[in-house]
């Protein structure tokens, strides 16, 4: 494999790993704020420890988020070095900005989240918590920043500098910044963030009623993380459909790609589930699909036109279709998925049986992973439908390696990351199951007998006696 | 008034100086940690000191290679892809360090704790040697081809300037985490630390001499700016004064005069490779190549930008820095929130 090849996997499998973690913290710390705020707000101790167990959850994902984070930020330099001289007078302001406006802050407060609860006030803690939600939410919007403008450049020039080296020079940094696609992916990655979060503990909380581990803190917890996932399920379809009109104006051979649409035509079909088109054509087996659906969906008109992959005649310049095709369709399938556990939810929130539906808890505590798996499909789905652009229409992926980085270079980072990306997996999963295995504190005056619970509990129980 | 490009080639110099006396400490402490920390109350009170700092120090780092990326991108693409493997190294010493302090107390097992505080210390010292690596091999000047591309590898940057300048960097490291143990902790660790921390400063000055020696005899333009200009002679001259002045509030058990002195040490020095540096960023071995403040830059635009970002986001930052490093003033107490 020659080294953009071997740069190209490298970048996905370090982007793919990362956006795991912000993902599930961006979520989090959501969660913590709310729960902060209640606390601050009523004085309940049980809003407290509710509080303090996300905080954990929080840290041990945290720290892998950050140094992931940090190779992220290298990676441009170390194996796109062509790429980092073409964007950087436009690229590495917002990552400049993220540092001084966001990360400053998060790290700041997550400081006084996790060690300084007993040595600042109610206030301060509350708001610690706030400005560490404050902080993610600011890093998500400068991050996209960089990355729309990769999707939709705006507010540059293109020049020549002295040695003949092209480059992107900054001409308007608000257009730059409030590029033509920043809102809409602003708005659908953090609605994803917080489905993630809401996701996970709804899961675990579903966990600890299945192993009649329910307490005072669960329940609240319970029921906090289905009005967020219900409402973030829901805001997904409006952010998802926002983005993706947003795609078919400034992308649209992407756009043509997600949908397998390759004759420009009128009354097109909504494909909705099968095997995925090729490159050069759709699959043998047509999908099941709704006639003139997409046509409809698209500009309210159920015959109006179209555009396939056919208006780029230069086929070389298309996206991989069925790579970008399968992801878009799988995030799609996954967010019905999650709607249709979170109406289920709803619905048996309203006849008082939320905790007691044994069904409805295995899904959700199974469920965990889907809104994660659903992000990075969606990330799948932006980054493959760009290609055979690093920066749409204006520079080539494989013209933006570092031409002093070699194969065996990249092979040994590789192949390094590998390895210490899947310890770094199984450590996470490690922290987390013993943080999860531990729970909550009880309510003050509440005996807890794990070893009595053990019996209680359905068979291969054993487990939570690590908690002790 | 200076040009824009030498606002920015000082402002990151401050954002690096930043790094450098914050996660110097951090990454000091865990340098010595084996050294000074003996039982396991003792190291977590180690990882207690930085517990609740060591993250937002990191930051320093991630902000000042984002403005070097806005700020003179061909520095940042030529460095980075350069100095590959080196950088994956060193990606992975942060990677190795971070994990160990946040795992080390998951579990009460001798051996699984010993694992992650030899990965704490051996993360810790990878770490400060490869930044002085980088720096010396940056401030000797890279072989840059014709395509302003360094093509030496790995193997090309450890040459006896470089390693000596690793060693210091080294050095520096360990005697910023010491005294920052000294002013943090307590008893026979406290003692221990002061000690690692003068055992560091006789590393420091022996590698700065050593560095300055070898660079004498092997590249003027190095001095340059010493000859040409007074102003440079205040990193060396504070530097030096800095280390007599801390070795002297040791022994009066000044502890945060100590720690001070040890930081105003490390801008002293970071001033020093500034103006051996100035106007070049990346000098290369042909001095047509050299990537400058001059040729190197953003556009003005991005630089004004970037100029209004720091001087509104800077001061916030440094106010609630400073709220925290207060909020965790005072000695280490070891209770159930922390490591």
């Amino acid at each position: 494999m020659d080294v953009v090849q071997l740069s190209r996997i490298q970048f996905a499998l370090t982007i793919s790993f990362h956006f795991v973690f912000p993902a599930v913290t961006i979520g989090l710390a959501g969660l913590i704020a709310i729960v902060e705020t209640m606390r601050w707000r009523t004085r309940r101790d049980v809003y407290d420890r509710l509080s303090v167990f996300l905080t954990k959850l929080f840290a041990v994902t945290f720290v892998i988020g950050v140094v992931s984070g940090i190779v992220m930020e290298f990676q441009f330099g170390t194996n796109w070095s062509t790429f980092s001289g073409f964007v950087g007078d436009i690229f590495g302001a917002p990552l400049a900005a993220e540092g001084i406006f966001a990360f400053f802050l998060e790290s700041a407060f997550v400081g006084i989240v996790l060690f300084g609860r007993n040595r600042v006030g109610s206030t301060v803690r509350w708001l610690a918590g706030v400005l560490v939600c404050l902080g993610t939410t600011i890093s998500a919007f400068w991050i996209l920043v960089a990355n729309s403008w990769m999707q939709t450049p705006a507010g540059f020039k293109i020049v020549t500098d002295a040695n003949g080296v092209s480059k992107a020079q900054m001409t308007d940094f608000w257009q730059a910044t409030f590029n033509p696609s920043i809102l809409q992916r602003l708005f659908h990655t953090l609605a994803a963030c917080w489905v993630v979060g809401a996701f996970f503990l709804m899961g675990i909380s579903a966990w600890y009623v299945l192993r009649h581990r329910n307490s005072d803190v669960t329940a609240i917890a319970l029921r906090l993380a289905v009005i967020v996932a219900f409402l973030g399920s829901g805001l997904m379809f409006v952010s998802g459909d926002l983005q993706t009109r947003e795609v078919q104006a400034n992308q649209p051979l992407k756009f043509a790609a997600m949908e397998g649409v390759f004759k420009t035509e009128n009354g097109v079909a909504l494909e909705i589930i099968g095997l995925p088109p090729s490159q050069t054509g759709p699959a043998a087996v047509p999908p099941l699909a709704i006639p003139n659906g997409l046509s409809a969906m698209t500009n309210l008109d159920p015959n109006s036109q179209i555009k396939g992959l056919d208006q780029e005649p230069d086929t070389s310049l298309w996206p991989p279709v069925a790579l970008t095709w399968m992801s878009f369709h799988l995030m799609v399938g996954l967010g019905v998925l999650m709607m249709l556990l979170m109406l289920f939810g709803a619905f048996l929130w309203w006849r008082r049986s939320l905790d007691t539906n044994v069904w409805w808890l295995r899904f959700a505590v199974l469920a965990i992973p889907l809104p994660i798996i659903a992000v990075e499909l969606g990330w799948m789905t932006a980054e493959v439908g760009r290609q055979p652009w690093i920066v749409q229409g204006l520079m080539m992926t494989s013209k933006g390696v570092s031409p002093g980085v070699s194969a065996t270079d990249v092979g040994i980072s590789l192949l390094a990351i590998l390895l210490v990306y899947a310890l770094l997996f199984f450590l996470w999963i490690y922290a987390l199951s013993k943080e999860i295995g531990r729970g909550p504190e009880p309510a003050p005056g509440v005996v807890v007998d794990l070893a009595a619970r053990v019996v209680a509990a359905p068979p291969k129980a054993g487990r939570s006696e690590e908690g002790n | 008034m200076p040009s824009l490009p030498t606002v920015w080639f000082l402002l990151l110099g401050l954002l690096l100086v930043g790094y450098a006396v914050l996660d110097g400490f951090d990454l000091g402490a865990g340098i010595v940690h084996l050294l000074v920390a003996r039982n396991d109350a003792e190291r977590r009170s180690v990882l207690n000191a930085i517990g609740p700092v060591w993250d937002g120090n990191e930051v320093w780092l991630i902000t000042g290679g984002g403005a070097l990326f806005a700020a003179f991108p061909l520095v940042y693409a030529t460095v980075f892809s350069g100095f590959y493997l080196a950088v994956m190294l060193l990606l992975g010493a942060l990677i190795l360090r971070a994990v160990s302090i946040e795992f080390r107390s998951k579990e009460t097992n001798r051996l699984w704790r010993l694992w992650w505080d030899a990965g704490f210390a051996l993360g810790s010292a990878l770490a400060a040697l490869l930044f002085g690596v980088a720096l010396g091999n940056i401030v000797r000047g890279l072989p840059l081809d014709d395509g302003g591309v360094y093509r030496g590898g790995l193997a090309g940057l450890l040459n006896p300037f470089s390693i000596v300048m690793g060693v210091l960097t080294l050095g520096l490291a360990a005697q910023q985490g010491s005294s920052w143990l000294v002013l943090k902790t307590e008893g026979a660790l406290r003692t221990r630390a002061q000690r690692a921390g003068v055992a560091s400063t006789v590393v420091v000055i022996a590698a700065w001499l050593g560095a300055t020696g070898i660079a004498w005899f092997d590249s003027n333009r190095v001095f340059d700016n010493f000859a040409r200009n007074p102003l440079a002679w205040v990193g060396p001259v504070g530097a030096a004064v800095a280390l007599a002045g801390m070795l002297y509030a040791y022994r009066r058990r000044q502890e945060f005069l100590a720690f001070v002195l040890s930081s105003v040490a490390i801008v002293g020095l970071a001033a020093t490779a500034g103006a051996t540096l100035y106007p070049n960023l990346v000098p290369a071995v042909d001095a047509t190549r050299s990537l400058t403040v001059d040729n190197a830059h953003s556009s003005d635009t991005t630089l004004t930008v970037m100029l209004v970002i720091a001087l509104v986001g800077m001061p916030i930052v440094l106010a609630y820095t400073a709220f925290i490093y207060w909020k965790f003033k005072g000695k280490v107490q070891l209770d159930e929130a922390g490591y």
